[in-house]
């Protein structure tokens, strides 16, 4: 069964088309992300689908039930929002099982479900406090265990971890994937931070002003993107492009090299200047000079020792690389 | 204050200005309190004086207490206070929800006409006003006064209030959307305790000028049985004699139903500006 069908999905605000005929399935269990640059319109559709805001046209399945009326309680989805939006008069116990209150739950479901959400989620010390004696990380949990609770047929996530600080975040994020494979439910998760959409997903949904660019599992848009936007946006540091001319390449306007597939080899064919190192430790990055504005960045894998300003000859291996035509569609 | 930013001097020119400015701003008060207590005779001959034993006289509160009907005069003011303020916080927060929650046809001009009574004041339409309770029965009872002052407050409530609510977090409305809680639950347990601090400044500013008006229940509610405190007392003051103990009594009596209204709500609104700033 699938868990939601987006046919011909639009949205306008006056005169302001912000989302253009998305179609889009998620199957039953799927982890879907939404990815895109800010402004792309991955948290109006995450709203829409909610329920939070009307689709100007198209139709909403969530189920295989049609959905365009039906209020967001009654859709079968728990949503968790970047700022927690957490009740702040209520304790943790409290914020979890209201909405199973306004659903008429008995009381029984309701502390079953509660102390099962807590177990999982590890709140049980907390459950008689406010939002505000947590902390973020805590917040974030309730939030999360208010969703699940409810057992709906759909979550939506809206970058929830863009509040937490980096260690928190990743911690949250394995959390969340650990949580996908216990509770097998429908995942849609907004997020403009690449690195969650490529660990998290199994299929990676990518937006650009409205549209969908391309739908596919992660490795599938890395290894295959279908045009230099896709190419551009996904992996880190991003991809490399440089006009085919420059390197003699034929077959297309644009040419792409990811910085791995960068090496640097004295016979190469692109030669510049080195501006600057970044040295991690597990590896380094090279940004390349090569004239005329033109900057590369190369991944280099574990510690090597460049400096700054030193002449350098570049290669790369025709295989790796990809060729994009005038408006940016992949060619080969 | 940090004891490193800390400068003696400043601090002292500091609490000198806010010394003097209190002097200036309680020493009205304090003279009417303290002539309240004494006798005629020593009212006039030295007015700033404390009552002594000798000038000590309690006349002036006999008097308030014996003629006309004092308690019933409290009570009215106390009624059309209350009343006005509940109904001009309930409305005005239920018009600012609207205008600062819903996207509607109209919105912005609705909150500029809204807004609109914040510069016309209300009482150049006295003469329409008169009429129309005539009209409808409404003069000489509270309803009267509850209603006049309960439109003068909502302009201003409403513009003060619908900026606050507009920062009242989308994610937390929606979150209580998608939880299933209708839009009178959400405005009631969700956005009106965030905007408590709000609701405490739109009660003060409105209550004191509601307290203290002379103008409308003189035109509107001048009988016996719904006199106010303030015009109450205007029958110690006559064109030829002024029955100074009894006036001075009267002003001490009613500042003290405003000043313990007034301690209420600004405790309100101290909690909300610190819980505000340590979050």
């Amino acid at each position: 069964m699938t868990a939601l069908t987006l046919s011909n999905v639009c949205k306008s605000f006056g005169k302001v088309d912000v989302l253009k005929n998305i179609d889009l399935q998620v199957e039953d269990g799927e982890f879907v992300v939404f990815v895109g640059p800010s402004g792309c319109g991955k948290s109006t559709l995450l709203r829409v689908i909610a329920g939070l805001e009307d689709a100007t046209s198209g139709d909403i399945r969530i189920g295989g039930q049609l959905v365009n009326q039906t209020p967001p309680a009654k859709r079968g989805i728990a949503m968790v929002f970047q700022s927690y939006a957490l009740y702040p008069h209520l304790t943790v116990r409290d914020n979890m099982a209201l909405a199973l209150k306004q659903e008429g739950q008995p009381r029984d479901v309701i502390d079953a479900r509660v102390s099962e959400a807590s177990r999982m989620l590890n709140l049980e010390p907390y459950l008689q406090r406010r939002p505000a004696e947590l902390s973020g990380g805590q917040r974030q949990r309730v939030a999360i265990g208010r969703a699940i609770v409810r057992q709906p047929k759909l979550f939506l996530f809206d970058e929830p971890l863009s509040n937490l600080d980096a260690a928190l975040r990743m911690n949250t994020r394995i959390e969340i994937a650990n949580l996908h494979r216990t509770l097998k439910g429908s995942m849609i998760y907004v997020t403009h931070d690449q690195t969650e959409a490529m660990t998290l997903a199994d299929k990676i949904v990518v937006l650009r002003d409205g549209r969908v660019e391309q739908v596919g599992s992660p490795m599938e848009l890395y290894n295959n993107p279908a045009n230099q936007f896709v190419a551009g946006f996904l992996g880190a540091p991003s991809m490399n492009f440089l006009p085919a001319a420059r390197v003699g390449a034929e077959g297309g306007r644009t040419i792409g090299i990811r910085p791995e597939h960068l090496t640097i080899a004295a016979d190469g064919p692109l030669s510049g200047k080195v501006v600057h190192v970044e040295e991690l430790g597990g590896d380094t990055n090279v940004i390349v000079d090569l004239g005329k504005e033109e900057k590369l960045t190369v991944r280099l894998f574990g510690q090597h020792h460049v400096s700054p300003d030193s002449p350098v000859s570049l290669g790369y291996d025709p295989q790796n690389a990809f060729m994009f035509d005038q408006e940016g569609r992949r060619v080969a | 204050m940090n004891k490193a930013r800390q400068n003696p001097l400043n601090s002292a020119a500091a609490h000198a200005v806010l010394i003097v400015y209190t002097i200036i701003a309680l020493f009205p008060v304090f003279v009417i309190i303290v002539n309240s207590f004494k006798t005629r005779k020593a009212i006039f001959r030295e007015p700033l004086a404390l009552p002594s034993a000798d000038s000590f006289s309690l006349i002036g509160y006999r008097t308030v207490m014996e003629q006309g009907d004092f308690f019933l005069y409290f009570q009215n003011s106390m009624i059309v206070t209350v009343v006005s303020l509940f109904l001009v916080l309930l409305f005005g927060a239920m018009a600012a929800f609207a205008l600062s929650e819903y996207r509607f046809k109209g919105n912005a001009l609705m909150g500029l006409y809204l807004a609109l009574g914040i510069m016309i004041p209300i009482r150049i339409g006295t003469v329409a006003i008169l009429e129309m309770m005539v009209a409808s029965g409404l003069v000489n009872t509270l309803m009267a006064l509850i209603l006049v002052y309960t439109a003068q407050g909502l302009p201003l409530a409403v513009f003060i209030l619908s900026e606050f609510m507009r920062q009242v977090s989308d994610d937390l409305k929606n979150a209580g959307r998608i939880d299933g809680l209708s839009e009178y639950t959400i405005f009631f347990r969700l956005v009106l305790p965030l905007v408590r601090p709000a609701m405490a400044t739109v009660a003060v500013f409105n209550m004191i000028p509601i307290w203290n008006d002379l103008w409308f229940p003189l035109i509107l509610a001048p009988s016996e049985g719904t006199k106010t405190l303030t015009l109450g007392s205007q029958v110690f003051i006559g064109q030829f004699v002024t029955d100074w103990n009894a006036v001075l009594s009267a002003l001490s009596l009613a500042i003290l139903p405003v000043l313990i209204l007034y301690v209420i709500f600004s405790r309100q609104l101290i909690r909300g500006i610190t819980s505000g700033a340590v979050k």
